[in-house]
């Protein structure tokens, strides 16, 4: 099995999860997306779900993980593009996305990515659209 | 006991690595998109059935799972067993409890496939391996 392609765009890594996700792919794609946070100093990471028409309690995990483990190398996860039918199945599993961002898509991902950057950076002063957030 | 009569052909899928987890779900897709479950319905009984199978792989050692469309004189569903012959669940309440794990895992295998599916049922013994059923009927 290969893996999952890893975009750069700014400082936002963009993965987008199209086939059905084998253990071992889901493994690779945490170290991977770790690796790349680290050798191209991205701020956030946005991964695609649309293309995931279930999500169990491992892919859950390995999406908290990568959450948990960017946050740590300074990096913001979001989730976007969850099918309701998933998020339906989820929170019936029970499945606790601790840690987890979401949004509807990945334009919206990446518009919530910038606005969590400005104000984190906006406690001294209020200077948000000098922001160097590459689109 | 669950009350479900086959209207069809019984598939069956070795579980013996990961890849086969893979295939059982889509086993389980094809089998719930032909008895036309809802898209709700579907997700759910996939999501169990990996639930399940990962539980099969990783606690029974591996074994093979059955996809069965069946009949309980009013509704259509979908019945799906899992067996292994690994060693067993000695405390069966523990093993249902949110959060219990004897793998490192989450805890919800169990208790969250017994949720997303209408009947659930469990044989085990000790020593000897555990056979999961559940059904997930037609709305």
């Amino acid at each position: 099995m290969d893996r999952i392609p890893v975009l750069t765009l700014g400082d936002v890594l963009l993965v987008s999860i199209q086939v059905d996700l084998e253990d071992q792919l889901a493994l690779r794609l945490q170290e991977d997306l770790a690796d790349r946070i680290v050798s191209t100093g991205a701020h956030g990471v946005i991964i695609d779900i649309t293309g995931l028409d279930i999500v169990d309690s491992f892919v859950g995990r390995m999406l908290a993980t990568i959450a948990a483990v960017s946050k740590v190398l300074d990096a913001e996860t979001f989730v976007v593009g969850m099918r309701p039918a998933v998020a339906i199945t989820l929170v019936e599993l029970g499945l606790p996305l601790r840690g987890i961002r979401t949004a509807l898509n990945v334009e919206l991902g990446l518009a919530a990515l910038r606005a969590a950057r400005a104000a984190e950076y906006a406690e001294p002063e209020e200077s948000d659209d000098d922001e160097s957030v590459a689109t | 006991m669950i009350n479900a009569e086959p209207t069809g052909e019984t598939r069956r899928q070795g579980i013996g690595g990961d890849d086969d987890v893979v295939r059982v779900r889509q086993l389980v897709r094809a089998a719930a998109v032909a008895t036309k479950l809802s898209l709700v319905d579907q997700t759910k009984l996939v999501t169990a059935a990996s639930e399940l199978a990962r539980n099969t792989l990783i606690h029974g050692g591996g074994g093979y799972a059955e996809v069965i469309p069946v009949t309980n004189g009013r509704r259509n569903g979908i019945l799906i067993v899992f067996v292994d012959d690994g060693p067993g669940i000695v405390d069966l309440d523990l093993a249902f409890t949110d959060g219990y794990t004897t793998a490192g895992g989450l805890g919800l295998g169990l208790s969250g496939a017994r949720r997303l599916m209408d009947e659930f049922r469990v044989e085990t013994t000790p020593g000897e391996g555990t056979t999961v059923s559940a059904v997930k009927w037609e709305r």
